[in-house]
């Protein structure tokens, strides 16, 4: 693999992954611009005419669409995306604080679901049909099926009303964040715990490892130095589509649980029509999806030295 | 050893013996046709089969218990909600919601995602361009706050809901199809059928399309739970369904508020929309390993 190859790869990623956050941004815009006139948001019925004028000039809302949007990207290119219609202080600077907060949990979420999915699922496939094989099983199922609103209102119920453990939403100290964590992160879990189990079940049956057991290697050699590398390699393809995930669940999980990320800004803000802060939102959460994906797909070569970036 | 075992099976595999199954698989399935069953039937004939109007509010009879527990009563077995609504009946009428979106999303999804990934697969080029880019945007943009966009700036209504339902599961099906075709296209029959000079359509819908029914199928079946999990989410974030009407995401939304007095306003709806996607899961993995089981990772 040349180094020039990787880098005109990279470059490539970059630019498509570009256009698609641009895309999706002029979607959000339009959509929110041309269906209605976001002033009607901010004003009552008896606001004169007058005042809304006033009012559309001072938030730049005046003029054709198009010339909005001219705008718009002028501005958003320099990543200045206006101010907040309500607070009135720039939108990026509300959004990055609260960016923080869904970084963290959904950072918790992912390792949560690696730290428990990956043993258990090798632990599965390595005691095929024992209890622990079975309860792995049970939990891919259920946290599958399991709503994940309904989970944290479960858990809410149980670990916090009945019990007393734990608080019922809010952040601030660790104790806040175990309750989110485990919603979030139960689909990602179930997920990761099933690819690594017949990832596991599947390389425990080749030849290579045949012959490392017939050459006498530990057992424990075998699976962390031969078998654990094939079989995660799945759980590394699903990766990228499992921050996606973890970001678009955040969204619900965050309102269930109040805790103060860029998801429940964006609930609110929609609902108050606070649209530069949505597009702002908007804009740091596909970066960060695009952005994931990438490094998922550049990391392929580094795990499994077969695949050459080159020969995608 | 593989090729041996190979040759050992009848050329000929007796018609019909992938169907048959174990018994661990029957102890899961039978249950889960069963509940799908019910579901069904619930759903259906909700309107005949409920002895209350789902929306009467009757506030005297407000948060009654589920009839096993003191205080309940047989009229209403599974309790009353917070205005004294029927939760039996509700969850029936739920049902008639989950059932209509399932109904109408999955055929479309996978009528737009089949055509899109036959095309993008068949045509590469521009047409292959365009759809790869459709998938990442939709896979950058979270389809909720997208929902919630819409609900806002159009209004929240069932057809909106089923609408991003489709516009957000379609590039699965797309994906997968794409995929396919990318490597049947490859095939000796296939190559065969274009030097013989068959059109493009006669060779996609003779030739390539029977082959990704099972695909299709598999996919459409692991989707219905997933549908019925975003109309639960959409509505428990009250952006579904208009306020008022059963559906389970909005009953647990609206429980919620009453969850330290009274639990089965919310569990009763969670444990439908849990039983319902599970079973949904189960069946669509029992599918899958008999159709095709290296389409086990797709997700």
């Amino acid at each position: 693999m040349g180094g020039a190859n990787f880098w005109a790869i990279l470059g490539s990623r970059l630019l498509q992954g570009l256009l698609v956050v641009f895309l999706v941004v002029s979607i959000v815009f339009l959509v929110s611009r041309g269906a209605r006139d976001p002033v009607e948001y901010l004003t009552t019925d008896e606001t004169t005419e007058e005042e809304k004028q006033l009012l559309r000039e001072q938030l730049g809302l005046s003029g054709p669409l198009a010339e909005q949007y001219g705008r718009f990207l002028l501005d958003a290119v320099q990543l200045d995306l206006g101010n907040s219609f309500i607070s009135d202080r720039p939108a990026m600077d509300e959004v990055a604080g609260r960016s923080v907060k869904t970084l963290q949990l959904g950072l918790a979420a992912l390792i949560f679901s690696l730290v428990l999915g990956l043993p258990l699922g090798i632990i599965a496939a390595l005691r095929r049909a024992s209890p622990t094989d079975w309860f792995a099983r049970l939990l891919a199922v259920l946290g599958q099926a399991t709503p994940n609103f309904w989970l944290g209102l479960m858990l809410i119920f149980f670990f916090s009303v009945q019990l007393g453990w734990l608080p019922t939403g809010g952040s601030g100290s660790f104790k806040h964040i175990i309750l989110p964590t485990v919603t979030l992160g139960l689909l990602s879990c179930a997920a990761a715990m099933r690819l690594t189990r017949s990832g596991m079940i599947d390389v425990m049956g080749t030849d290579f490892v045949r012959t490392a057991r017939a050459k006498g290697l530990r057992e424990s050699t075998i699976i962390s130095r031969h078998a654990l590398r094939h079989a995660l390699l799945p759980v590394a393809t699903i990766l990228g589509i499992q921050v996606g995930r973890l970001i678009a669940g955040s969204v619900i999980v965050e309102q269930v649980f109040a805790w103060p990320g860029v998801g429940r800004l964006m609930l609110h803000t929609i609902t108050v029509g606070d649209f530069p802060v949505l597009l702002a939102g908007i804009l740091v959460i596909s970066a960060a999806i695009v952005i994931a994906n990438i490094l998922v797909d550049l990391s392929y070569p580094i795990i499994d030295p077969r695949i050459r970036a080159g020969a995608r | 050893m593989a090729a041996q075992a190979a040759a050992q099976e009848p050329l000929f595999a007796e018609r019909g013996a992938r169907w048959r199954i174990s018994w661990q698989r029957a102890l899961l399935l039978t249950p889960s046709v069963l509940i799908l069953t019910l579901f069904f039937i619930a759903g259906v004939f909700a309107d005949l089969l409920s002895a209350y109007d789902p929306e009467k509010i009757v506030l005297i009879e407000r948060l009654t218990p589920p009839a096993l527990q003191e205080g309940g009563s047989w009229a209403h077995p599974l309790g009353t909600d917070n205005l004294g609504r029927d939760i039996l009946s509700r969850v029936m009428y739920g049902a008639r919601v989950s059932l209509l979106v399932v109904a109408i999303c999955i055929p479309s999804s996978a009528l737009i995602g089949t055509l899109a990934g036959l095309i993008a697969g068949w045509r590469l080029g521009w047409w292959d361009k365009i759809l790869m880019r459709l998938v990442d945007i939709q896979l950058a943009l979270p389809a909720i706050l997208f929902a919630l966009l819409i609900a806002v700036v159009f209004g929240a209504s069932l057809r909106n809901v089923i609408l991003i339902i489709i516009v957000f599961t379609w590039s699965s099906y797309a994906r997968l199809v794409r995929a396919d075709v990318l490597s049947l296209r490859e095939q000796e029959y296939v190559i065969a059928a274009q030097s013989s000079g068959a059109s493009d359509k006669r060779i996609l819908f003779r030739h390539i399309f029977p082959n990704l029914l099972n695909t299709i199928v598999i996919m459409a079946t692991l989707e219905v739970p997933q549908v019925i999990l975003i109309e639960a989410a959409l509505s428990f974030l009250n952006i579904g369904v208009a306020p008022g009407t059963p559906s389970w995401g909005a009953m647990i939304s609206e429980g919620r508020n009453f969850m330290t007095i009274a639990w089965w306003p919310i569990w009763m709806p969670g444990i439908a929309i849990l039983l319902v996607s599970l079973t949904g899961n189960l069946m669509g993995d029992w599918l899958r390993d008999v159709l095709d089981p290296r389409l086990r990772n797709v997700r």
